[in-house]
Formats: C-alpha cells, structure tokens, sequence
C-alpha cells in the first residue's frame, strides 16, 4: 500500500505549495501594504462599472438552452478526436461503440430541431 | 482491447428498450399534438414485451458480458420484473391525472422508459461504472419527472430540490468509488471481490471509500439520516409521479445496494453491516414517528416509504441468503401496496379538484364504500396486521435477522411498526367513523380502479395462496446472488 500511496505524492506536493503560496499572498498584502479604506475602495466593482442593481435576475432562457445544446455538440468533438486516432486499434466495437453514441445523439438532434429549440424567434 | 464485438445476448432487453424509448421520442415529436396516450400505451407494450425478453430469452443463468460490465441472473430478473410492473403500472395510473392538469405530454412516457432502462443497468451492473452510468441514467429522468408540472411553483421547487440532492449524492458515491479505486487498483465487482479476499488491499482507505458508497446508496434509497428530499419531493411532484418514485426507483436502488454489497465487498460483510443496522434503525423510527404528525397523505407516504425501506434494509442487515431473500418478499409486497395506494390517492378528486389532505378521507365509507375497503386493506398491510401481505413481509425479514443472530435489531423493528399502525390506523378510522366531508368525483378511466382492486385483492387473506410462490421466485432470485 505504501508504494500505492507514493505515487500520489506529486499531488500532496502540488497541494503544499499551492496552499503556501496561497496563504503567503494573503497575509503579505494584509501585514505589508498600507491599509486606508475607504467607501469608495471597499464598494463592490464590476469591470470599471459600478454595480447598480442586483445580480439575481431573470435572463432569457434560450440563451441557456444556445449553451447547453453547445455543449452537447462540442462533446460529441471532443469525443470523435481520440477515436479517429485511435481507430485502427480499436477494431470492430470501437467503430460501432461510436456509431451508437451518434446515433443517440442524432435521435436527440432531431427531437430538439423538431421541438423549435434551434430557432430563435 | 478486443476488436471482437462482445455478446449482446445477456442485454438484449435492455437494448429493446433503449431502441423503443428513442423510437417513441421520434413516433411522439413528428405526430405533434396529441401523441400522449399513443405513446403511453405503446411505452406499456414495451415493457410487456422487455419482461417476456428477459424471461423467455435471457433466463436466469449467470451470464457476463461487455468486458464484465453487464450482468444477469436470477436475481437481476427478479428485480427487473418488479421494475416493469412498477413503471408500467404507474404508467398506467397517469392517464387521466396528466390530461386534467394539461401535462399529458408524449415525453411523460418516453423519461418513464428511460429511467426504467437506467434502472434495469443498476440492477445488472457488475463495475462502479456500469452502475454509476446506469444510477445517472435514471436519476436524470427522474429530476425532469419530477419537475414535469412546470408552470406549479411546487413542481419546480420538487425537482430543483431532488436535483441539487441527487447530485451531492452522486457527488458523495463517484467519491466512494475513487477511493475504492485508489486503494485497490480495479472497479470491477468480481476483481474487488477477490483483492478483499486476500485480504490485501482491505485497508481502512476501501473501508472509508465503501462507507461513501453506501451514503450514496442511501440517498436514492431515501434511508435516514439521508432522507430530507423525500417528504418535499413526495409532495410538490404530480401524484402519479410520487407513484412511480415510490415504486420502481426504490426496487432498483435496493437490488443495486444489494448486489454492490454481496458482490463487490461479501467478505467485508462485519464492516458494512453495522452501518446497515443503523441506517435501517434509524429509518424505521423516523419514518414511524415523524409520520404521525403529518396532515397531507403525500408526505405521509413519503415518511411510510422511509419507514418500509428500513424495514427491508433488516433483511441487508442479516448479511445471509435468507436476508436477501426476505428482502425481495418485502420489496415485492411494498411495491404492490405503495401501487395500491397511491391509486387511492389519484382517486380522491372533489369538484374536479385533487384533494391530498387526511381529513378529506373523512366518512368515506359511508359515500364511496368499496374505496374506503381498499384503502383499509392497504392500511392494515402497510402497518402490518397479520393475515394481511405486509405481515408476511415483515415476519421474513425479522425472522431472517433474527437467524442472523440481530434479536435486538427485529425487537426494534416490531416496535416501530407498532408505532407506525397508530397512523396507518388513524386513517381507517377517519374513513369509517367520522362524519363524511362530501362525496368523491366518480373515477373515469378503468386504470385506477383495476389497480386498486387488484392490490386489494392481492393484499387481502388470498396472499395466503401467493406468498409460497413468491418466496420460492424470491429464493430462487437470493441463490444466484451468493456463490
């Protein structure tokens, strides 16, 4: 178990130094800057604007529904990469494992085409 | 890697029902309009013709297939049938509550397909991953269904609220399973099974990792103390939705605690069952005390099914075959009379309108005699009086435990169910003694009152002539399980 253990000993050192860091940044600006707040400094800041109404808000949901269905799509990208190199490897059920994830994918295509989610008036 | 294609065989149903369900999507999207009860009633048909699959073709000998992922038994079959039955009887009960709320739309029945896919992958799975793909699989359905009511405020905060807790509990179980993983280098069942055996790699980081995957487990089971979702889920969802929820997911989500637990971590049987024990105590008196205060017959059923998943977790408990085997008596018998009742529910229609509350049962005896029959029969069978199904399902659980050498946890068991008959009791009485709060709507559709009359039927003394039966389907099932 020990020799298990000692592979994940990058990831103990990652850790160590990222939270050093961390903790190192936030008490150098705390113990060595020169504090003088004031309203204006401590007010909250969005991008050189001030902020003037709340961040809850409703918003229109196709954007939402534009997203998702990119995410489906850039997936589906992300997944036909490594399978294209890797094809002559992984012979017969590699090529049909992928034609059965496209053909899902297609049977949803169709539905939200059908459903009016890709038009946006 | 092979470049074999693996046997599809062993899958086959499930595979009809993946191609059914994406059919039906297209059948209901290009008939746009009214496409809800073609689909429906096709979805039922579908089910009928996966269950003839999995008994004519499938069998219940151990097969695996897809690199080990996948695997069928008597055990799987078992817990599938009870699946379909659950889905497609819940199916069945919608009809008429979907069309008077406006929410008869064609994907009700295609996510009720899906999820029940997803379901019968838990059931088969034999890798952390086949069953986790499966658990998410019907999960995702499960927070669309229950949010399916979209334009109520208590729909969509029920479906908010399940999604939220789902995901922490799939969040808590992929963590289970990566420390599994981490300590013992595999996620498949039968090689985890083997590396405890040796006793290698059972170290305290896999005991730690399996305890995550029961708290996971214990979410989709809705066993305390991870059942906060379920009272508001029970109630914001549509009723027939709260059906389904109570029936189909709970039968699946036990086979796979199960199967995890025997297959995966059978020699680490002392560590899992004191965690066992508890959260089955803990369940049975939660769900009996908390429930006697509620007034809404939705979040009572929602306390009841807590109650009934402890009661059924003393069979896990016992860590034998006879545990597992009185384990599927009960969930057999529960699914039946949760069926049962919640068709009893979607029959409490005044002016037109659901009606939820307790006192709204009140003298209905004296109006609707033949309901409040029914209604009484499930009463007495959910808190057990004997003579009754739910007797025998809680007499093979506590007599399985007690084999086990757990007296004192069959002790607590008996008085929880003596305090739960105080409020399944309550309820008959209201309907037999109190002044009558008006008559019922007469039901419409033939579905729900067949429902109620053969629950009633099945739960009444002439379970005398079935139970043998099912105990055999039952030992037939648990043989497979333990090798």
């Amino acid at each position: 178990m020990q020799s298990l253990l000692m592979q994940y000993l990058p990831i103990l050192i990652f850790l160590g130094i990222a939270i050093g860091l961390s903790v190192v940044f936030v008490a150098a600006a705390w113990l060595i800057a020169r504090q003088n707040p004031d309203s204006e400094k401590l007010s909250a800041y969005e991008c050189g604007f001030e902020a003037f109404e709340d961040a809850r808000h409703q918003f229109d949901v196709r954007f939402y529904l534009v997203a998702i269905l990119f995410i489906i799509f850039d997936l589906e990208v992300a997944f036909l990469f490594p399978w294209a190199v890797t094809l002559g490897k992984i012979g017969v059920f590699g090529f049909w494992s992928m034609m059965a994830f496209l053909g899902v994918l297609t049977i949803g295509f169709i539905y939200e085409w059908k459903k009016g989610a890709l038009e946006w008036e | 890697m092979t470049a074999d294609l693996p046997s599809f065989a062993p899958a086959l149903p499930e595979i009809v029902l993946a191609l059914g369900a994406m059919a039906l999507l297209m059948l209901g999207v290009f008939r746009s309009g009214k496409a809800y009860t073609q689909v429906s009633t096709l979805t039922v048909f579908l089910f009928i013709l996966v269950g003839v699959l999995l008994v004519a073709y499938v069998g219940g000998e151990r097969s695996v297939t897809f690199s080990g992922l996948f695997v069928t038994d008597s055990f799987a079959i078992f817990s599938k049938i009870l699946v379909l039955v659950g889905s497609g009887v819940a199916l069945m009960m919608s009809s008429r509550y979907m069309a008077d709320h406006g929410i008869d739309r064609f994907e009700y029945p295609v996510l009720i397909a899906l999820a029940t896919l997803g379901m019968m992958i838990m059931i088969s799975a034999n890798n952390l991953l086949s069953l986790y793909v499966g658990l998410e699989l019907q999960s995702l359905a499960l927070y669309v269904l229950a949010a399916i009511h979209r334009n109520r405020n208590r729909a969509t905060e029920a479906g908010l609220k399940y999604f939220v807790l789902g995901a922490l509990s799939s969040g808590m179980l992929l963590y289970g399973i990566s420390l599994i993983y981490g300590f013992t280098g595999t996620i498949s069942f039968d090689l985890l099974a083997d590396s405890v055996k040796t006793g290698e790699h059972a170290g305290i980081g896999v005991i730690v990792g399996m305890v995550f995957l029961i708290a996971g487990f214990a979410f989709k089971i809705s066993a305390v103390p991870f059942h906060m979702w379920t009272p508001d889920v029970y109630e914001g969802a549509p009723t027939p939705v709260t059906a389904f929820f109570a029936a189909a997911p709970k039968v699946a989500a036990l086979a796979m605690f199960v199967r995890a637990m025997f297959g995966a971590f059978g020699e680490l049987v002392t560590e899992w069952q004191q965690v066992v024990i508890f959260i089955s105590i803990a369940s049975m008196i939660v769900g009996a005390v908390i429930a006697i205060v509620q007034t809404n017959i939705k979040r009572l059923m929602a306390y009841s099914s807590i109650g009934h998943v402890g009661y059924a977790l003393v069979g896990l408990a016992a860590g034998t075959e006879a545990g597992v085997e009185a384990l599927l008596v009960y969930i057999a018998i529960y699914m039946t009379m949760t069926l049962g009742s919640f068709a009893a529910i979607l029959s409490m229609r005044r002016n037109g309108q659901m009606v939820e509350e307790i006192g709204d049962l009140a003298g209905l005896s004296q109006t609707n005699l033949p309901l409040a029959i029914g209604i009484a029969i499930f009463m007495f069978s959910l808190a057990g009086i004997p003579m009754l199904a739910g007797f025998f399902g809680k007499w093979v659980v506590f007599w399985a435990a007690v084999e086990a050498g757990l007296t004192p946890l069959a002790i607590v068991g008996l008085l929880a169910s003596v305090i739960s008959c105080f409020y399944y009791i309550r309820i008959v009485k209201v309907m037999f003694f109190d002044e009558p709060a008006g008559n019922f709507d007469a039901d419409k559709g033939r579905a729900i009152p067949l429902v109620i009359g053969v629950s009633a039927v099945l739960h009444s003394p002439v379970s005398f002539l079935l139970i043998s039966p099912l105990i055999a389907a039952a030992a037939w099932a648990a043989k497979s399980l333990i090798y």
